[in-house]
């Protein structure tokens, strides 16, 4: 299959006749993975490079133009046991990767010059309480800021523009305190070095930028790694679509590579993979995926069709649009961006403590300057220690407390399934005290499986499931899963649409449509029982069997909607399904609170329902329908098989087919949001007992580097904490 | 005190050069990937001699300790 795709899309020119391609990688565990992979693919004559990034999962590879066509590295991979696609780096992934690499540029200019100073600053320390000349003092004090002030000048960048960005819109963030604090320590350092004083902050203001930058490039990179996990996961779906490059004649291609106005054909049994209008043909599809809505819906030419949308009778050509084009698609659009501004006002933890900290601080220090000054020191020293003060106070552990615990508890999410998104996503996933979901593909498996089972005899479901492997049809899929089939029958042809047919140990096989099987009677009574179900039927001879195929509730729903409840968290369906599928659901969770046939708009209006009584939202949805709603709820997660949209927006995609990822994200939360809690209040308590002293004219440089790198140490250390992945 | 003359511009040329070193590391993409680059440093070197490639083979094999070694053969 995958050697008719083409892959020219993801191909980059490299100069001096090179070709670069960049895949995603699935099951590279250890050196000897990393070994196999690049020995094996620089062995083919014409590749120059084959390059296996660890971290990422990813492989560079760099070959001669010409010759060689991308798909054979990916069927020599597969040969070798890895399942691997091409990607594409988006722009969002590119910027991260530009500002980690930056951040870590400054990080080590200022290491390197927080370190140099050091050096010079040991000796002044220890030369002021013993016998060094003023004269030396005051050139190691100018050795220091002809480090110092070119290094901050670069390193400090980030927080400069960062908080000018937030003075000009009329705010103020935790830079601006820092950006102050920095400012202050090197101007009074410079003032003072003039005249000949003996205290200079130069280390102090170096030291500080050097762990505050720390504390934004571990942020960073824990985000850039979940983004670099996230759009593997996506391109190792392998999404394709068979476009038309003439009118006649069409190509594979992936997914990434087609256009607005680009004509696809779906055939059935396959999923669209794009979102479009259909300009020819008619079908029944399953949008269950899209809309939550189970039953299938009849696509014709003008209708518009989704990608995910599960083409089930006939073959439809369809061309690709934007948003603009597409109703619903349209109409989620706008809901999206109207929810999502609602939602960027939210205010951190963070912004939160610095719109406290900022004042307090800066009235203490204007403070302490007038006492000296009333008390008659003079004007000179009143200010010196007023600097003291915004030095010692400046906030290192402030501006660690979070980012430390936001690293470290996001790693352990994501060693426990759950992707975080956004960077404030721990913080609104721990305050939430509701969750809805969505049932389809949310509370169900997004495969379906089969439920009768237990009615039909294992030798027909072996036999069944052997002559379903020649079918494409999702439902076949079901019964091929159910039966562990693994040998197909021979000579076996598909009628689109009907099923397929051939013989067995004399015998005629069919499975299909009941129709297709004279099981009408059959499949009759299973819908009458369950009509939730969609039937597939099965012939041999004279016997018949109706499999019941239903999208089946994920294993543990059950026990993390009763934990949920011992959290104190209420539970809530809100779904766009029929409303007996929706009770069914809701009854065998033990659910009390449920809706159905509820539209994408109406889904918000019951978030913004509920927002309005007080109550802070989880969203947990998969479908388009859903989106709106993601965006709109306090906090959001998604299964991983949502639909791009949903995922785009959701705080959180978790992993994998249990539910279980929910409840330890918001464990996980709230443990993160006390332990950021406590971080600031150590922060505080520290600069309770450390204000003390600046305000009494007692802070050396000495003192200062030593609370500073003390209380950041010890907030670090707090911060590890968070690494339990899950708590008993 | 003299000694100061020569001391300071030397350890802070050092220093300098320590940085040249980490931007010129950086700049190279060796920070691109960590984890790989652990693994790496214990990994054999190319294998010239025809023998060497079978102990790689039961090595990885030993190290991955899945079934997905079909490719084994193409050393």
């Amino acid at each position: 299959m995958q050697a008719d795709i083409d892959f020219s899309h993801f191909l980059k020119r490299a100069g001096a006749g090179l070709v670069q391609l960049d895949l995603a990688v699935e099951g590279i565990n250890c050196a000897g993975c990393m070994a196999k992979i690049e020995r094996n693919l620089s062995s083919i004559p014409d590749v120059t490079s084959a390059r296996v990034n660890f971290t990422e999962n990813r492989l560079a590879l760099e070959w001669k133009v010409g010759g060689l066509d991308p798909a054979l590295f990916v069927k020599r991979l597969a040969e070798l046991g890895y399942r691997a696609y091409p990607f594409q780096r988006d722009n969002a992934e590119t910027l991260e990767a530009e500002r980690a690499q930056s951040l870590l540029r400054r990080l080590g200019v200022a290491a390197f010059a927080a370190m140099n100073v050091m050096m010079l600053s040991i000796p002044v320390w220890s030369g002021n309480v013993s016998d060094m000349l003023p004269e030396q003092r005051d050139f190691f004090h100018w050795l220091s800021a002809l480090i110092v002030l070119p290094a901050a000048a670069y390193c400090a960048q980030p927080f400069f523009s960062s908080a000018f960005a937030a003075l000009r819109a009329r705010g103020a963030n935790m830079d601006v305190p820092i950006s102050i604090g920095i400012l202050l320590a090197l101007a009074t350092s410079v003032i003072e070095t003039i005249g000949h004083a003996e205290h200079a902050y130069f280390d102090a203001a170096i030291m500080l930028i050097a762990f505050l930058l720390a504390g934004r490039y571990l942020d960073q990179n824990m985000r850039r790694r979940t983004r670099a996990f996230a759009s593997n996961l996506a391109a190792l779906k392998a999404e394709t679509a068979a476009k038309f490059i003439s009118s006649t004649e069409i190509r594979t291609v992936p997914v990434a590579a087609i256009k607005p106005g680009d004509i696809v054909l779906v055939r059935p049994g396959e999923c669209c993979t794009v979102d479009g209008n259909v300009i020819e043909g008619y079908s029944e599809v399953d949008q269950s995926l899209v809309t939550g809505e189970t039953l299938p819906a009849i696509a014709a030419p003008g209708s518009a069709v989704f990608a995910g949308t599960l083409v089930r009778s006939g073959t439809l050509r369809v061309r690709a649009a934007t948003a603009s084009d597409g109703t619903l698609l349209a109409e989620i659009s706008r809901l999206l961006d109207h929810a999502l501004q609602a939602r960027s006002r939210y205010l951190r933890l963070a912004e939160r403590a610095s719109r406290l900290y900022a004042p307090i601080v800066h009235t203490t220090a204007f403070l302490t300057m007038l006492g000296w000054l009333a008390f008659g020191a003079t004007f000179h020293d009143s200010v010196v220690t007023a600097i003291a003060v915004l030095i010692i106070t400046c906030p290192c552990a402030l501006g660690l407390a979070i980012p430390a615990v936001q690293t470290v508890a996001s790693g352990a999410l994501f060693r426990s399934g759950v992707l975080l998104n956004a960077g404030d996503a721990i913080e609104r996933i721990a305050e939430v005290d509701r969750v809805i979901f969505d049932k389809t593909g949310t509370l169900t498996l997004p495969e379906l499986d089969v439920a009768n089972l237990a009615a039909i005899p294992d030798d027909v479901i072996k036999l069944a499931g052997r002559l379903a492997l020649s079918s494409r049809h999702p439902i076949a899929a079901a019964v091929v899963r159910a039966a562990g089939a693994s040998e197909p029958l021979a000579d076996i042809e598909e009628e689109p649409g009907r099923g397929v047919h051939g013989c067995y140990e004399g015998a005629p096989v069919r499975l299909g449509h009941p129709s297709f099987c004279g099981a009408d009677s059959l499949a009759h009574e299973i819908l009458c029982r369950d009509p939730e179900a969609s039937v597939v039927a099965f012939s041999h001879g004279d016997a018949r069997h109706v499999f019941a195929i239903q999208q089946r509730i994920r294993p543990d729903a059950a026990e993390v909607v009763a934990g949920l409840a011992r959290l104190g968290i209420m539970v809530e369906i809100v779904s766009g399904d029929r409303e007996p599928a929706v009770w069914r659901a809701a009854e065998t969770l033990g659910i009390i609170k449920w809706r159905a046939n509820v539209s994408p708009m109406d889904k918000v209006a019951r978030i913004e329902g509920l927002t309005g009584q007080g109550y802070k939202v989880l969203m947990v949805g998969d479908g388009l329908n859903d989106a709106p709603a993601l965006a709109a709820a306090y906090a959001s997660m998604s299964p991983v098989t949502a639909t791009h949209m949903s995922q785009a927006v959701a705080d959180a995609v978790f992993l994998g087919q249990r539910l279980g990822p929910v409840i330890t994200a918001v464990r996980g939360s709230r443990r993160a949001l006390r332990l950021m809690r406590q971080n600031l209040w150590l922060a505080v308590v520290y600069n309770v007992l450390a204000v003390p002293i600046a305000i009494a004219g007692l802070v050396t440089p000495l003192i200062a580097a030593a609370a500073m790198s003390g209380s950041s140490i010890l907030v670090m250390l707090n911060a590890l904490r968070a690494r339990r992945s899950e708590a008993a | 005190m003299e000694v100061l003359v020569y001391l300071v511009p030397l350890a802070l040329s050092l220093g300098f050069v320590g940085l040249l070193g980490f931007l010129w590391s950086l700049k190279s993409g060796q920070y691109d990937d960590l984890d790989g680059a652990a693994w790496r440093a214990i990994t054999d070197d190319e294998p010239d001699e025809p023998s060497a490639p079978v102990q790689i083979v039961q090595m990885d094999q030993r190290i991955c300790g899945s079934g997905r070694q079909r490719g084994a053969g193409e050393y």
